[in-house]
């Protein structure tokens, strides 16, 4: 059943999140320590969601592959409704979305769980798209066409593809690990690097940082943060290479600075997008929800890239 | 769900005729039966959950006393989400009003219309002197219940709030002890566009806001413009 190694990732895990919970408690109740108190707020308010995300994958997990790949599918739904509800669209393109929303996106999600890589690799790329551009233009409105269809296609990869691609590990065929236990932990080693990297971005930013990537677009993306992140991270998978089944150390490093630096280009992306609309209207509607698409950007990025690297340097085949 | 447009009709009461009493005290929460009520219940959960809506009370409370809801009208969901944003115990007592001749078509909607939301339905096309809709939404809603209702007339096309008809300035000139709340609503328009039947499960915003009464004195013109402005305010 649960082998050694699952022990050790969940104790970890469990143990670093407690402590650092204990770390912010106390420095909430002792604000006179001259710290600033909004950055303690904003790591309060982040360890919260760690744990529950934490509490959520445990439940997938355990419930299995199915309920796993069901998980992802309904977080993506969710972040392509707020993709769609910030990108202006035209009436034209109603019924192309319908279709989008009913249709493309679970069929992805269930040929994803049927492990039917050959076709779910091309479903939405090339069928979505030729979908969507027929559809729009049998609707009968020319009025910036392509402008209009690239938005859709761009919410359907990477709110929906892209993510994808981490459920998507849990089919892998692993030699030497057991099945599904080892792809779990594979998973939850993406996901731990995703969020790590996140998080020495900002920190390193925020220590070291004072040459910005692009200022119009983040005002606090460094290019300090990105090199620092891109370590540290490299460093915590090499740390953690026992863990995540078919690497070996070599492998898990690279993974690790290579999702550090594809988490960034999300960010980068998403706060490009997020620049764009918010000057208009729907810039609030999103924020009263949460965001689920702002805390999923990095990891769009880094699950398609992760996937690949994983079959490209351990020979595994899909 | 159909809007009922507050048409200024001829018929309408001249001001100096006005305070009417209100009718007998007329508490009816005619008791719906345990079906209509799943059915009202399951149909609210389904509304909030397909147009995904975020509900926002900015300087306002939710309260069961007598009110006037009245909102921008973009779309047929727009009065199924209202109700549906309101909490249950309000929403029980709330009567959103709208066509007679679009909801008392065919059975499902008339039982959904009478039995499911307990809709006010107003006849359009046979506008009676002594029956003029906003006499007939006064004599419904009684001295308990609210309504719902949308002063544009008929949906926006354009996303924009147009121009508010008289009917919202005589249902505070007869009773100018209600609450009216003004209700914005936001991208509902996208998840349900006219002429269109399937939805696109956007994310939509339901915000209310402060109440404002008839000024004592004020003129219709200028109390229907603040009542727009009201409702625009809250879009931010």
């Amino acid at each position: 059943m649960t082998d050694n190694r699952t022990i050790a990732l969940v104790a970890g895990v469990l143990a670093l999140l407690t402590a650092a919970t204990a770390v912010g408690q106390f420095l909430r109740r002792h604000p006179d320590r001259g710290l600033d108190l909004a950055a303690i707020r904003t790591f309060n308010s982040r360890l919260r969601g760690w744990w529950i995300l934490c509490t959520v994958l445990a439940a997938a997990f355990w419930l299995g592959t199915t309920a796993t790949v069901v998980l992802f599918g309904l977080v993506s739904f969710w972040a392509l409704r707020e993709f769609i509800t910030l990108t202006p669209t035209r009436k034209g393109d109603h019924r192309a979305l319908f279709w989008v929303f009913v249709a493309f996106t679970p069929i992805h999600y269930v040929l994803v769980g049927l492990n039917r890589y050959d076709i779910f690799s091309v479903f939405l790329p090339v069928y979505a798209t030729l979908f969507v551009l027929a559809r729009v233009a049998f609707a009968g409105d020319y009025k910036r066409f392509l402008e209009r269809t690239a938005k859709i296609q761009a919410g359907l990869v990477v709110c929906v593809y892209c993510p994808s691609f981490a459920p998507a590990l849990l089919q892998l065929d692993i030699p030497g690990a057991e099945h599904p236990g080892g792809n779990f932990r594979l998973l939850f080693f993406l996901i731990l690097l995703v969020q790590f990297a996140d998080c020495m971005q900002y920190v390193w930013s925020r220590m070291l940082g004072h040459r910005l990537v692009a200022p119009a677009v983040s005002s606090n993306r460094t290019w300090e943060g990105l090199l620092g992140s891109c370590t540290s991270t490299a460093l915590l998978a090499a740390a953690l290479w026992w863990a995540a089944p078919p690497f070996q150390l070599w492998q898990a490093t690279l993974a690790g600075f290579v999702v550090a630096a594809m988490g960034f280009a999300g960010g980068m992306t998403m706060s490009a997008i997020k620049r764009d609309r918010g000057v208009k209207d729907y810039g609030t509607l999103v924020v009263g929800h949460g965001g689920v698409l702002d805390r999923i950007d990095s990891m769009c990025f880094a699950a398609p890239v992760f996937y690949h690297i994983t079959l490209l340097v351990t020979g595994i085949k899909p | 769900m159909a809007p009922q447009p507050l048409e200024d009709s001829t018929c309408m009461l001249s001001p100096a005729d006005i305070p009417a009493p209100s009718p007998e005290p007329r508490p009816d929460f005619r008791p719906r039966s345990p079906l209509n009520q799943a059915v009202g219940l399951g149909l609210a959960a389904l509304a909030r959950l397909l147009a995904g809506a975020s509900v926002r009370w900015i300087a306002s409370q939710p309260d069961t006393c007598q009110r006037v809801y009245f909102a921008n009208h973009t779309s047929h969901l727009d009065a199924l989400v209202i109700w549906a944003s309101l909490p249950r115990s309000i929403r029980d007592v709330t009567r959103p009003v709208a066509a007679k001749d679009y909801w008392s078509r065919g059975i499902v909607r008339r039982w959904l219309a009478q039995e499911v939301f307990d809709a006010i339905l107003i006849d359009r096309t046979d506008i009676k002197v002594h029956q003029s809709p906003v006499d007939i939404m006064l004599r419904e809603a009684g001295t308990a219940r609210s309504l719902i209702v949308f002063p544009e007339g008929s949906r926006s096309i354009t996303g924009e709030v147009g121009e508010f008809k008289s009917g919202l300035y005589y249902l505070a000139k007869k009773r100018p002890e209600i609450e009216l709340v003004p209700v914005h609503i936001d991208n509902l328009n996208r998840v349900l566009p006219r002429g269109e039947f399937l939805p696109v499960p956007l994310l939509s915003c339901i915000s209310f806001g402060p109440p404002l009464w008839l000024e004592r004195g004020e003129a219709k013109l200028d109390f229907l413009a603040r009542a727009r402005r009201a409702v625009l305010a809250l879009k931010e």
